[in-house]
Formats: C-alpha cells, sequence, structure tokens
C-alpha cells in the first residue's frame, strides 16, 4: 500500500513569488524573513521523500464558474497547465506546467463516490495559483506528478465546514489504501481571516488577529471539536469576507487525524493576511 | 436583481486582456455592447444555444457603466471578482503599492458586517 510521505496544510499567499524575487528599492522589508521560514517549511516536505503530490486547494473563478459549479472536483489528466492571465498580471506568477498521476486520480474518484462524495471530475484543468503557489514555496523544481482535488470555498451554497472534515479523512484513507509503493505527500492550502474586496481589505495584519490566533492553535493540534464547535457557513463570514478559505485547512485537519498535534507549526504576521505553515508525519514513516 | 449577470460580466472582462482595456477606455460603451451581445452567451455552449432571458437591472447597469465599485458591492456583486477586475483596471494609476486597494477599502468603511449578499 502507499505511504503517506507528509501531511501539509498552507496558506497560499500569491505575492510570496515578486516578493521573494525582488531586489533593491522593490524588496519588501518583510521579504528575508519570509523566505527563511518559506525555505525551513519546504526542507519539511523534502525530508518526506515524496513521490506524488495530492493537491488540494480552490479555482479562483478561472476555468469553474457560476453556470456549472462543481462543490468537490478532482482532476484526472496526465498533465495540468497551470496559471492564468489575471494571475500573471496581479501577481507576476509564471506559467506553468504539472504532470498529473492519473491513476491516482481514478482511485480517490472512485473510492471518493463510493464512500458518498458524488465528486465531480474534470480531464482538463488548467490549475491557479491556490495549486502553484504551495509549489513555489515547498516544491520549486515543480517535477512531481500531482493530483488537484479542487473545493468550493467561494461561491454559496457552499459545502458544510463538517464535510471538509469528512473528505479529508477520506482521502486519508484512500491514500492509505492505494495499492502502490509510492509515497504520497497530501498538501492543501486554504486561509486564515481574509477579507478580498471589502472595507478590511489589504491592512496592516490580517482582518481578525484574534481569529486567526484561535485558528492556529485548533490547525497545530487538529482540534476538529473546537474548530467545528466555532465555525459555521455563516459565522466564516464575520473575520472576513474571504475566510471560508479556512475549510480548506479543515479539511486538511481531517487528513491529519483528528487531535493529532503537527510536528512542524509556524506562522508569520503579514499584512492583508496572517500566513501559517503546519507539517505532520505519519508515525510509520518517519 | 441579476447579481449572476453581473458576475458573469466581471468574470468575462477580467479573463480577456482586451476587454480589460476596452472597459478601462470606455466603460458604458463596453457594458452596452457586452449586454446586447455577449450576456446571453452560455460560455460552454455554441453561440446559436444561447440564453434568451438575461439583462441587468438598470441600477447594475450604470454601477458597471460608472466603474462604481462601491455600488457593486452593495447590489452584492462577487466580491472576488470585482476586486480582480478592478485592480486590474486601475493599480496602474496608483504611484504607491497597494494604493488602489487601500482606497477601495476605504470607500467601503462605511460598511460592516453583515455584508451584502453574494448568493447567486
Amino acid at each position: 500500500m502507499a505511504t503517506i510521505a507528509a501531511v501539509i496544510a498552507s496558506t497560499h499567499h500569491p505575492f510570496y513569488l515578486r516578493a521573494s524575487t525582488a531586489t533593491g528599492e522593490d524588496r519588501p522589508p518583510f521579504a528575508d524573513e519570509w523566505v527563511a521560514k518559506i525555505e525551513a517549511f519546504r526542507e519539511t516536505l523534502t525530508r518526506g521523500r515524496p513521490d506524488v503530490l495530492v493537491m488540494v486547494g480552490s479555482d479562483h473563478f478561472h476555468q469553474l464558474w457560476l453556470d456549472n459549479m462543481p462543490q468537490f472536483l478532482i482532476g484526472k489528466a496526465p498533465f495540468y497547465d497551470a496559471n492564468y492571465y489575471n494571475e500573471e498580471r496581479e501577481f507576476g506568477l509564471p506559467r506553468m506546467g504539472l504532470h498529473g498521476d492519473e491513476e491516482l486520480s481514478a482511485h480517490l474518484l472512485r473510492g471518493g463516490i463510493d464512500a458518498g462524495f458524488d465528486l465531480a471530475f474534470s480531464n482538463e484543468l488548467r490549475v491557479d495559483h491556490s495549486i502553484t503557489c504551495p509549489i513555489i514555496t515547498l516544491r520549486p523544481q515543480a517535477d512531481l506528478p500531482i493530483v488537484p482535488v479542487y473545493t468550493n470555498i467561494f461561491a454559496p451554497p457552499m459545502p458544510q465546514p463538517r464535510r471538509f472534515v469528512e473528505l479529508g479523512k477520506t482521502i486519508r484513507a484512500l491514500v492509505e489504501a492505494w495499492p502502490s509503493d509510492k509515497r504520497v505527500a497530501i498538501i492543501g492550502t486554504g486561509h486564515l481571516s481574509l477579507e478580498l474586496g471589502g472595507p478590511r481589505q489589504f491592512g496592516p495584519h490580517g482582518p481578525d488577529p484574534e481569529f486567526d490566533r484561535k485558528a492556529v492553535e485548533w490547525i497545530a493540534s487538529s482540534d476538529l471539536d473546537a474548530a467545528l464547535a466555532e465555525v459555521s457557513l455563516d459565522s466564516l463570514w464575520l473575520p472576513g469576507n474571504a475566510t471560508h478559505g479556512f475549510m480548506d485547512f479543515m479539511l486538511m485537519m481531517g487528513v491529519a487525524g483528528e487531535n493529532v498535534k503537527a510536528d512542524y507549526a509556524d506562522s508569520l504576521d503579514l499584512f492583508h493576511t496572517m500566513e501559517a505553515y503546519f507539517t505532520w508525519y505519519p508515525k510509520d514513516s518517519r | 436583481m441579476s447579481k449572476y449577470l453581473v458576475d458573469k460580466f466581471l468574470y468575462t472582462i477580467d479573463r480577456d486582456p482586451e476587454l480589460v482595456e476596452r472597459y478601462r477606455q470606455d466603460p458604458r460603451g463596453t457594458v452596452d455592447w457586452w449586454e446586447a451581445e455577449r450576456a446571453n452567451l452560455i460560455l460552454n455552449c455554441p453561440a446559436a444555444e444561447r440564453s434568451t432571458w438575461l439583462r441587468f437591472t438598470d441600477a447594475e447597469r450604470e454601477a458597471l457603466a460608472t466603474h462604481d465599485y462601491v455600488a457593486l458591492f452593495e447590489l452584492g456583486a462577487h466580491n472576488f471578482l470585482t476586486l480582480t477586475l478592478f485592480i486590474g483596471l486601475f493599480e496602474r494609476d496608483y504611484a504607491e503599492p497597494l494604493g488602489f486597494q487601500r482606497e477601495y477599502a476605504a470607500r467601503l468603511g462605511h460598511w460592516t458586517v453583515p455584508y451584502p449578499d453574494i448568493s447567486t
């Protein structure tokens, strides 16, 4: 059976590439500290020696649109082109390409549907910065095949937070049951408190530092009881109008396992959002 | 109210560099053209299989025709779509990094939660 090489949950800040490569006057004062934290975080994936990456993220109204919006979708393709014109325009992200692992895609689709998730699938998916930002931060050589898993954290009506957790648990169980000798890292990115297109956007910190403090504690200890007790589809509007991306962190807590403390946890208070980085190593694969 | 159609306008303009420039230069003309020619195209269907029923309300049309992102917020346009397109339109006019984004926030400063519903 496949081995889980690492479980990684992270924010995905699209400005990292530009900040980390800027020089001279263009280099922001926080860039060096940010780069140091990312390089330490990257090492946690490298240590897991993965062969394939399951990448949990969300399409930001690029390929998926309101005339046909899936709640959960898994890509099944041999290759994924990546990044879009408006991401190049706003964030300076380059066009990229990632190979796919169709066998693992097929396994997750079949097993996920049989486990009660009526998953959508895509045989031609152009992924966006929710997938490429963690590639840039965690595996910049972009040399491993991926299986993209997209969640709807953007367009109401969305699935309940509990459903994200359950999908995470299901993905974990399915990867562990995959008849393969490969080492699989499961990586998911979301947000802490975040405001986009509202009065609290682009402040000196995330819009709700108190939510961020609690959220980091929940994730670091994978305290699903506490997170599920406080978080609902309605409550997530309050810390910031784009905070439903936290549900992808909840999915990753489901992957990590209930009350399993992260082996690595770090955060960085930045303008606009708080960055947060977590890694779990399954006990039998350390 | 046709929030969906406002979102469709923002989405289809934002993904096309030529339309972004056209909307920047001539917002009212672009909105009128788009409503007449593009509003009813189903994105994954041939043009002959278009819809027949989509049109803006007067308030929506006016908000789009005047680049009024505060009005769009108040009409329930999707916050991410509005922000992304308007950064593409106007960030270039501001000398300070994030200058446009911060002005955008300030112009919405009279709002506290709950914000207008973005559900479609």
